[in-house]
């Protein structure tokens, strides 16, 4: 297809559309199936976005931090802190190693047993929060250096449980994306569908139009471009729908995790603008291959 | 203008022309006559490549039609004026863009030219019909919307299939009028007709000759006609 073709499909002339006859309620469910689609499709990449977003921040904040925990008895607890931390800092890829207060201890421990607990009367483990340099420490060699010298030392480098984290969330994006993928297949078939029954329907105007020397692309022009608007008209309203409904989620918020974070941040917004746009160019390419298929068996 | 040389076609195994050889130089008037069903439409067809041979060749403007892909097909019949048997008109469309439909579909600028437009459609008499629906026509309103249709673009081979088919006699006289006046402006006609009694009164107008479809093959009929 050249690119004055395509031109002249996209502004055509006024009059090649009422060539075609108007086709009634075929009209308004091309507009509605659009329409819903790209709805559909708002959903599907907001649910891609902020599962990308939640990989994405998964895999870089965890990885980059570690936690060393002290189970020792009271009264060596402190004593065996110092210890881990002044290894920790001599070790060369850790940025920065920090024993929590017994404030952040507690504040941790809140959601499970309230505010009003005191740490003193439990044995409860002092943490220190390890952050990796860049290029990291080697773990295995810490992990040999801590047993030797601070006996009740565990270091938890947190991949066991950031793994599975991190594949649950790309396992969402991926499957966001194959929604769209799925959408926008599902919009082709259904535009083809529509596309060649209004071709069939409208065999005996193409035989005319034939019959006094129009070109094929000036023919298919006219029902391309019908498709194409309907769609990109239907798909702008559904993203216009979906929008707000996405607007309407409730905010991001730490409480509710994951799910108050679907929705879109920053250029996140933009995107499904581009919704419409790929809509009308899956519209255009269906309709013309349709278009090429018919008047070929039309003669 | 258009030459057939010996062409045969068949259609679903069955033969329906044998052998058809014929030239219709510029400027000539030619009836194509024969009984019905003998093939004339099929011979029209043939010369605007809405067929295609199945033997032999037809030439159009010195070019081989069968080929032409379908983009060439389209720039040949802008230069061929056809009237269909059955008008082939858009009925959703009144019977000025009808008219005009060559114009439109080569991408002509139909408002430069609706001053030739409105004398076209005064000429074969419809000026005053110009917002009518074609199903709202009559026979002879239908045939002379079909000619001015076929000739809009000027073309310099005018055929016509039948085209006083369905209308009364003084209705034929006034198409074939036109017919002849196109001819005298040097379009080369081949108008297919079973009816003689349109054929002896054309004679007297204009210098014819008559084909005639007889037992699959063409033959130029004698003057008996």
């Amino acid at each position: 297809m050249k690119r004055g073709t395509i031109r002249t499909f996209l502004l055509g002339d006024a009059q090649a559309g009422r060539i075609v006859p108007p086709s009634g309620h075929t009209a308004h469910l091309t507009l509605f199936v659009s329409a819903a689609m790209a709805f559909l499709a708002v959903f599907a990449l907001a649910l891609s976005l902020a599962a990308g977003r939640l990989a994405d921040r998964w895999s870089s904040e965890l990885a980059r931090s570690a936690t060393l925990r002290i189970n020792a008895p009271a009264d060596q607890r402190a004593a065996q802190t110092e210890v881990a931390l002044k290894i920790l800092r001599q070790t060369p890829g850790v940025a920065s190693a920090r024993a929590l207060t017994q404030e952040e201890q507690a504040a941790l421990l809140a959601p499970w047993f309230g505010t009003d607990l005191r740490l003193d009367d439990l044995p409860v483990p002092q943490l220190i929060e390890v952050t990796e340099g860049e290029p990291g420490y080697d773990a295995a060699g810490l992990r040999l250096r801590l047993a030797a010298a601070v006996p009740g030392a565990v270091l938890d480098d947190h991949t066991r449980w950031r793994r599975p984290l991190v594949q649950a969330a790309n396992s969402l994006r991926r499957l966001g994306w194959i929604s769209i993928a799925l959408i926008g297949g599902a919009t082709a078939a259904m535009i083809t569908l529509a596309a060649s029954a209004a071709l069939s329907a409208n065999a005996r105007v193409i035989e005319v139009l034939r019959l006094v020397g129009a070109r094929d692309v000036y023919i298919a022009g006219a029902f391309v471009r019908r498709f194409t608007l309907r769609t990109l008209i239907g798909a702008t309203a559904g993203v216009g729908f979906g929008m707000a409904g996405v607007l309407l989620l409730p905010e991001s918020s730490p409480e509710g995790g994951f799910l108050t974070g679907l929705g879109f941040q920053g250029f996140g917004w933009l995107a499904p603008i581009l919704i419409p746009p790929m809509g009308a160019l899956v519209a255009f390419l269906a309709t013309w291959a349709a278009a090429r298929r018919r008047l070929k068996e039309l003669a | 203008m258009i030459e057939l040389d010996n062409v045969n076609y068949s259609y679903g195994g069955a033969e329906l022309l044998r052998g058809v050889s014929v030239q219709l130089a510029p400027g000539t008037f030619h009836f194509l006559t024969g009984p019905s069903g003998a093939g004339k439409t099929t011979l029209i067809r043939l010369c605007y490549g809405a067929l295609r041979p199945t033997a032999g060749q037809v030439r159009v403007f010195d070019t081989d039609m069968t080929r032409l892909d379908r983009d060439q097909m389209a720039m040949i019949r802008r230069r061929i004026g056809v009237v269909h048997q059955d008008c082939q008109f858009l009925d959703h469309l009144p019977v000025a863009d009808n008219i005009a439909l060559p114009l439109i579909v080569s991408g002509r600028d139909v408002a430069a030219e609706a001053g030739n437009l409105a004398e076209l459609m005064k000429w074969v008499g419809l000026g005053a019909r110009a917002d009518a629906l074609p199903p709202e026509l009559s026979g002879g309103e239908r045939q002379r919307a079909a000619l001015a249709r076929a000739v809009i673009m000027s073309p310099d081979v005018i055929l016509a299939d039948e085209p006083t088919g369905n209308v009364d006699w003084d209705m034929s006289q006034r198409l074939l009028q036109l017919l002849v006046e196109l001819n005298r402006m040097g379009k080369t006609i081949l108008v297919a007709s079973h009816d003689l009694a349109l054929i002896r009164a054309a004679k007297n107008q204009v210098q014819a000759r008559v084909l005639r479809i007889s037992n699959k093959t063409l033959q130029l009929a004698g003057a008996d006609l």
